[in-house]
């Protein structure tokens, strides 16, 4: 093959954030009319590396060269005028505006007299735009009315109408049925035959190796390894892109069979929850795996009282239990981690020792005065039990790193004496440190008996921490595996529907 | 997969639950119409319409804040400022009635200007702001009149608040012809698209390549300058400029705008609604007056009714809603 100039080289881009170092010495080049895999567990750098390529985060270090000039991204738009797009896994549609007004946003056509926008060339660009791509969506369609899916594919047209050169593609399939992801791909593949470069970020390793002409692995925020896809399997992908002994990691040793802790039938809440029975054991940890979008998040909510169910029963020791609001949770000893710690877990603005007391004020005050100095006990001995990393009791959670902030938040639960703890996405944007002592303090709270709830995108994680792993898909359980019989691939396949033929031994019907 | 059919029903339910507020108008139209003989006659109507004038031309610059996710608590005040300034320069300063409603204009375009800066620049919430100047216009009224009426205007300045036009009353006129101006500017330019944006999404808006700054200003300003033209016109309708007047009128304004439908949260709304809504409350006062009820408990009353339509609003829009199927989410 003889060497064309690459349309994207990345030389030596470093990039660290306080605690990481998320991008780590990478270099790696792409080709005109190539669609290029890059894959790699929640956390090796990816998204960094992209955003550093888009404009949204500068690098340490390192330069970029597209068609073999140099060349500095400062901003998202300055991206887009170099013809680099990206489609990111959130929604970057405007919900009211419609999906003609949503395509054209900020360059929309005017009239010949400039202070009007001119409608009819909009809408019809906009429809021309759509047929390309052979969607049917409706362009005067209110962009937040129609469903995930196609709100998917509208971003997609958006990024695509911006005549790009390199194109990436944050998992884009997450929220799109099987006929969708083959008019993505029909679509990838035509614009590869144009010449341009696409970038496809996946955790769907099957898809990746259907769409891709070569992959990339990244790990702890470096380039493991480029190969054409043609020569590699998914062993040795996974391989690289785990990297560890993945047993050393985990400390659990699976000791399980206790008695049924908390048990769910039946729960039901629009199409997100459509029926799902579960059993928690006594000292388990049940790991729930599922693709974003799947139910997993809505179960725990529901779990936890954080939405109401609009049918279902929930029994804790065997005493059936009326959940209706996080309180009703907590009193009967349930905790919940939530997965966007930011918004949901802690206050950022408040104190340590606020952010582990507020659940378990009842127990620190008399007629509603606070006993303050039994908060700062509790407090301190939680600093001590979880080894957390803070200047005293009285700093403000915002200061804290993300490992330590998540920790402030197991420890807001801790006080409670919990029976079951549910962790969704306990270690997401926390170092591997600090993953590490999340797991062991896991393991160390089922060994005295508390139920934990687990939800986790990192199947790595999910499989090296659980003792038993449920699979949601479309707001159900669709697959169970004890600890021995657990894979990545299993779960995979289950996750995304493609295990018709395995599913019969181990799908339970609890 | 909704299909073309499920679509155009959804366009026809989209059009009643648009519409709600003016089926909440029409509501308590035909209500006072019952009650009162007098309420449906062409001069009554042309009396409310005199009257919600003030009310609509404030909310409709609120309405430019309120899509954009902002506020501005300061039209009141900015009104009363506006007013006694063009009276000031008209009787005082004697500099000419157009000069000095220009000027009188002008200056409540610069409030909003300021207001904008604060909050684009200053990084400011608006509602702290805009609260600010609230005081601080007011403050600038009392300074300015030393806290008396400017009476002595002339016939031209008068007419403006008092005048007709084929015996429309000229505040009425002034509204439809500001209504209209703001409608296109929010439905046909760029700018108002912008304006959903930026409340629909401020980062998605950035990323876009929209300078949302500018927006932010833009509408600030916008609220401004129809504040100013609130005041010039009920100074005009007064007959002098009032130290008190407009007090409590941003709250009428964000009624109006919220009654017509303009979400808190940014992003939805426009002026039609906010006519509507600003007739809402014009129309009760009226028809409150006429069945002879005290103003004390004219207040209680209008708090309830407001209360009433958002909750029916509410209701209505829910309840349609929910009958429309949307995939996940």
């Amino acid at each position: 093959m003889s060497e064309p100039t690459p349309r994207l080289e990345i030389e030596h881009v470093s990039k660290a954030f306080p605690g990481v170092q998320a991008v780590d010495d990478v270099s790696l080049a792409a080709f005109p009319a190539e669609i290029l895999g890059l894959v790699g567990e929640n956390g090796a750098g990816k998204t960094t590396l992209m955003n550093i390529l888009t404009g949204a985060v500068q690098p340490d270090s390192g330069r970029i060269l597209l068609d073999g000039q140099p060349v500095s991204i400062d901003s998202p738009s300055q991206a887009l005028e170099l013809g680099v797009t990206i489609i990111h896994q959130e929604l970057a549609l405007i919900p009211q505006l419609t999906v003609g007004q949503n395509i054209y946003l900020g360059r929309e056509p005017r009239t010949r007299w400039r202070a009007f926008v001119d409608w009819t060339t909009l809408y019809r660009s906009a429809r021309e735009e759509l047929d390309r791509l052979g969607l049917a969506i409706p362009v005067h369609a209110v962009a937040g009315d129609l469903p995930l899916a196609q709100q998917q594919l509208v971003e997609i047209a958006k990024a695509l109408s911006y005549q790009a050169r390199l194109i990436v593609l944050d998992e884009p399939t997450s929220a799109l049925t099987e006929r969708e992801t083959e008019i993505l791909f029909g679509l990838m593949r035509s614009l590869r035959a144009k010449g341009v470069t696409l970038i496809y970020i996946s955790h769907r390793l099957e898809e990746v190796f259907t769409i891709t002409d070569r992959i990339s692995v990244m790990r702890d925020g470096q380039l493991v390894g480029v190969a054409p896809t043609a020569g590699l399997t998914t062993e040795q992908v996974v391989k690289m892109m785990v990297g560890r002994e993945l047993r050393e990691f985990y400390p659990r040793t699976g000791e399980d069979g206790g008695e049924v802790l908390l048990r769910a039938r039946g729960l039901r809440r629009g199409k997100r929850l459509n029926g799902v029975d579960l059993d928690l054991h006594r000292g388990e940890i049940l790991g729930v795996a599922g693709l974003v979008g799947s139910g997993r998040t809505d179960l725990a909510r529901a779990l936890f009282g954080a939405d109401s169910l609009e049918e279902g029963e929930i029994w804790l020791d065997g005493r059936k239990v009326a959940i209706n609001a996080p309180r009703d949770a907590i009193r009967s000893g349930i905790g919940f981690v939530p997965e966007d710690r930011k918004s949901q877990g802690i206050f950022l603005g408040q104190s340590l020792r606020a952010n582990v007391s507020v659940s378990s004020l009842d127990r620190f005050s008399k007629l509603g005065i606070l006993n303050h100095r039994g908060i700062a006990r509790l407090a301190k001995k939680m600093v001590e039990n979880l080894d957390l990393h803070t200047t005293g009791i009285d700093q403000r959670a915002g200061n804290l790193s993300g490992g330590n902030q998540q920790k402030t938040v197991i420890a807001r639960w801790l006080s409670i004496n919990p029976r079951v703890l549910i962790l969704d996405e306990p270690t997401r944007g926390v170092d591997v440190g600090a993953k590490a002592e999340i797991y062991a303090l896991m393991s160390d709270l089922a060994r005295q008996g508390v139920g934990i709830l687990m939800i986790s995108s990192e199947l790595p994680e999910v499989l090296g921490v659980s003792d038993r792993i449920l699979v949601m898909r479309e707001g159900r359980i669709v697959a169970e595996f004890d600890r021995e019989r657990a894979s990545q691939d299993a779960i995979m396949k289950a996750a995304t529907g493609q295990d018709n033929i395995e599913r019969s031994p181990e799908a339970t019907s609890v | 997969m909704s299909s073309i059919g499920l679509f155009s029903l959804r366009n026809l339910l989209e059009f009643f639950r648009r519409g709600s507020v003016f089926f909440i108008l029409l509501i308590i139209v035909a209500l006072l119409s019952l009650l009162s003989e007098r309420f449906l006659t062409i001069n009554n109507i042309l009396t409310v319409a005199l009257q919600t004038s003030i009310i609509a031309l404030a909310g409709i610059g609120m309405t430019f804040t309120i899509i954009t996710g902002g506020i501005d608590l300061s039209v009141g005040s900015v009104a009363a400022l506006c007013g006694a300034l063009a009276a000031g320069l008209a009787v005082r300063n004697q500099i000419g009635t157009y000069p000095a409603i220009a000027v009188a204009l002008l200056a409540g375009a610069f409030v909003g200007a300021i207001n904008g800066a604060l909050i684009v620049w200053g990084r400011i919430p608006p509602f702290v702001a805009t609260l600010a100047m609230l005081a601080a216009a007011r403050g600038l009224t009392l300074v300015y009149t030393q806290g008396r009426p400017i009476a002595g205007l002339d016939e031209r300045f008068v007419f403006w608040g008092t005048g007709e036009l084929l015996g429309i009353p000229i505040p009425v006129i002034v509204l439809v012809v500001v209504a209209i101006l703001a409608y296109l500017l929010l439905s046909k330019t760029a700018f108002g698209l912008h304006v959903y944006a930026v409340g629909g999404g401020e980062e998605t808006a950035r990323l876009a390549g929209i300078k949302i700054n500018r927006v932010k200003l833009g509408v600030y300003v916008i609220s401004g300058l129809c504040a100013g033209l609130a005041g010039v016109i009920l100074t005009a309708r007064l007959w002098s400029a009032q130290p008190n007047s407009g007090v409590l009128l941003e709250l009428d304004a964000i009624a109006a705008a919220v009654l017509g439908g303009t979400s808190l949260a940014g992003g939805t709304g426009g002026i039609g609604g906010t006519i509507a809504g600003a007739f809402i409350i014009g129309a009760l006062s009226n028809g409150l007056n006429l069945l002879e009820i005290p103003s004390y408990n004219q207040q209680v009353v209008k708090g309830l009714v407001f209360i009433s339509a958002v909750l029916l609003d509410y209701f209505l829009k829910r309840r349609w809603k929910k009958t429309i199927p949307i995939g996940t989410g």
